[in-house]
């Protein structure tokens, strides 16, 4: 056991913070619609934030992902991990046609030439179960 | 005051709250954390040896309390004799480390009770020791965040020395303790008040909130934080591995 108690213990947590919960594939270039619950004293709410996901990082209990968006036409990105659980649920809105798994280009960017062309064929179209 | 324990540290993680921050861990692990000595200050009676014969009787005592802890794994053959002799006379297997801890008069344990992770209770305070890791023979800036000095304006190939050293002729000497170049590291270091965040005792396992110092697999001591009350909830004088949880660990 000594070697992988790290590894054991990622494993236990993740499986506790996953729950019931899936989480869609997706990967860079998608359009997401995270929904991100928010506490507002004694209430708790769900706040939906819409945009690009430019980038996946780590793995694990550790991974997490950008979501990059205009907001008034100032680009404002968001850090999520894929565990937390203040992430209420994740919806893959658009699959991207991208080469690249950061798209760190995107913020030089805006308007027509910011666009990302969507993917009809290829990997696992439907997001039919979530990924382990 | 209660003892502390002996435990290896394993590595970091992290856990997430209910409340979705994540939490920093490190994961401590006891490996037979065992009591093989205690001292009292009870009188107790001692041969006296003159060249091994016994030549009378004394009574001593330790004048003072403490229960003497040892953990890990080590072979005999490479412990030396009389440390051997002192864990066969405790009826323990020996041991990689044997640390003291001072306790109060009521909170002695009993020779070759095994201590459980529940010892602490998650939410408490407390120190940790370990020996932090090796830097070698370091300059100014790491050893004491000297600031070094400037990129430009005709410095030259001295950017990350320590600078002046003292005055001129009065007083004519550099200060006793002045904070130069040298080695560092490889010290023992008590990071205070960390948070137990979670106990494991099936696996004996125990985690902490944020760094603790040493390297992976170096051996660390937990004691209660000194700066803060023990929680009423932290078991007295100790808790420690009933035989049946000790049974329920071998089946695992």
């Amino acid at each position: 056991m000594a070697a992988n108690i790290i590894e054991t213990l990622e494993r236990e947590e993740l499986a506790r913070v996953r729950g019931e919960k899936t989480i869609p594939v997706f990967s860079p270039g998608d359009t997401l619609r995270v929904n991100v619950k928010i506490k507002e004293g004694e209430r708790e709410r769900v706040q939906a934030f819409e945009g690009v996901c430019i980038a996946r990082s780590g793995g694990g209990l550790n991974e997490s992902f950008t979501v990059r968006k205009l907001s008034f036409g100032e680009g404002v990105e968001r850090v999520f991990p894929v565990n937390s659980p203040l992430l209420d649920s994740i919806e893959v809105k658009r699959r991207g046609k991208v080469r690249r798994a950061k798209l760190y280009y995107l913020r030089g960017r805006a308007g027509k030439r910011a666009r990302i062309a969507e993917r009809t064929t290829g990997r696992r179209e439907e997001d039919g179960g979530a990924e382990d | 005051m209660r003892t502390g324990l002996i435990a290896k540290k394993v590595g970091m993680t992290r856990v997430f709250a209910e409340d979705g921050a994540h939490i920093p861990v490190t994961v401590l692990s006891l490996e037979g954390c065992q009591v093989v000595a205690v001292r009292t200050k009870q009188d107790r009676e001692v041969d006296v040896k003159k060249r091994g014969e016994v030549v009378g009787k004394a009574t001593r005592n330790d004048g003072y309390t403490a229960v003497v802890l040892a953990a890990g794994e080590r072979k005999a053959k490479n412990i030396a004799k009389p440390v051997r002799g002192q864990f066969s006379k405790a009826g323990v297997a020996p041991k990689a480390v044997v640390r003291e801890f001072r306790v109060a008069e009521d909170m002695l344990l009993d020779v070759g009770a095994e201590l459980s992770a529940e010892h602490f209770v998650p939410g408490q305070k407390v120190d940790i020791a370990g020996i932090t890791k090796g830097r070698g023979f370091s300059g100014a800036m790491r050893r004491w965040n000297f600031g070094g000095l400037r990129a430009t304006h005709g410095v030259s190939v001295s950017h990350r020395s320590h600078g002046s050293t003292g005055q001129r002729q009065d007083p004519g000497k550099v200060f006793r303790g002045k904070k130069m170049a040298g080695h560092y590291g490889v010290e023992r270091v008590t990071q205070q008040n960390l948070e137990i965040v979670r106990t494991d005792p099936a696996r004996g396992l125990i985690m902490v909130r944020g760094a603790v110092p040493g390297a992976e697999n170096g051996w660390v001591e937990i004691r209660d934080a000194v700066k803060r009350a023990r929680p009423e909830a932290a078991p007295t004088p100790a808790a420690l591995k009933s035989a049946t949880a000790a049974q329920a660990e071998g089946e695992v």
